[in-house]
């Protein structure tokens, strides 16, 4: 069941980035492009994403925090608080790529389907940058093998 | 603003925030989609299953839109590869380093008022909003 349950989840998400036009990077760079105002081709639909998604998603945690999770033991929460430097930093580096591209994670693995070969390589070399954080950063910055359990408590 | 499709996007992000509620009711996960996509991808992972079923269900809603009539756009990527592979390492890299992207901090983050989500997200969005600005206005070939 949670195997359906998040293929359902994935299937969603997906519908929501296609209907909203965010599968489209020309269309978030054109959100991003706030020069683009003053002669009218900035296009503030991104905001409107966020700000629903937001209010859906704020409305709803507040409904499911207390419960445990339909199909697993407990939920997983992110539990950190403090704001580091490799928040900075990585929030840093995925604005510069996003600003480039266009492209965030779920919009590069949805447009998987459009088969495009830009799209492939784009998420090759995102699959790549996380393989090299993962595997090679994270075992230089702690030798226990105790980044799974970080990756599941990560903020996302 | 000719291109400001204010409807569309309010039920496409209706959906997504009901994607990250009901990840979390039923899974008791975060729709973060770096941090499950990296985990499916990463050898030492021991929960890839579900992990691959939310990835297949993204991939499949385009493909099943266009089934049912919605014109899904080709997407317009930039012309040189090495602007592609540039950016698809720091998106991978930074959203890693950083904890999340667009949906793990931006969309699941802040809708718990989580400090770093709010952080991450008003950094990301400065510095992507500076890129497109050098990239298209300043250096605009």
């Amino acid at each position: 069941m949670p195997i359906v349950a998040s293929l359902l989840c994935g299937f969603v998400f997906g519908c929501g980035l296609t209907v909203s036009g965010m599968i489209q990077p020309a269309k978030v760079l054109s959100f991003l492009d706030v020069f683009g105002i003053p002669n009218g081709a900035w296009d503030p639909s991104l905001a409107v994403v966020m700000a629903v998604g937001l209010t859906v998603a704020s409305i709803g945690y507040a409904l499911v925090q207390r419960r445990p999770p339909l199909f697993e033991k407990k939920s997983l929460w992110p539990a950190k608080k403090e704001i580091d430097q490799p928040l900075l930093f990585g929030a840093l580096l995925f604005g510069v790529g996003w600003g480039l591209v266009g492209l965030c994670p779920g919009p590069a693995a949805a447009n998987l389907a459009m088969l495009s070969l830009p799209v492939a390589v784009f998420v090759i070399a995102m699959a790549l940058g996380m393989l090299v954080h993962d595997l090679w950063l994270g075992r230089t910055a702690s030798p226990a093998p105790h980044s799974l359990a970080g990756t599941a408590a990560a903020d996302g | 603003m000719s291109n400001f499709t204010p409807i569309s996007a309010a039920i496409g992000g209706a959906l997504i925030g009901l994607s990250a509620v009901l990840l979390m009711a039923f899974t008791g996960r975060i729709a973060g989609v770096s941090g499950i996509f990296a985990g499916l991808i990463n050898p030492q992972t021991t929960d890839r299953a579900w992990r691959a079923a939310f990835v297949a269900g993204l991939i499949t809603a385009p493909i099943a839109a266009a089934f049912v009539g919605y014109a899904v756009p080709t997407p317009q990527m930039p012309g040189s590869y090495i602007t592609i592979v540039v950016g698809g390492l720091l998106v991978g890299f930074g959203a890693r380093l950083g904890s999340g992207c667009t949906s793990g901090h931006g969309i699941c983050g802040i809708a718990r008022l989580s400090p770093r989500s709010i952080v991450a997200t008003c950094v990301f969005m400065a510095t992507a909003v500076v890129v497109v600005a050098l990239t298209h206005h300043v250096f605009a070939g």
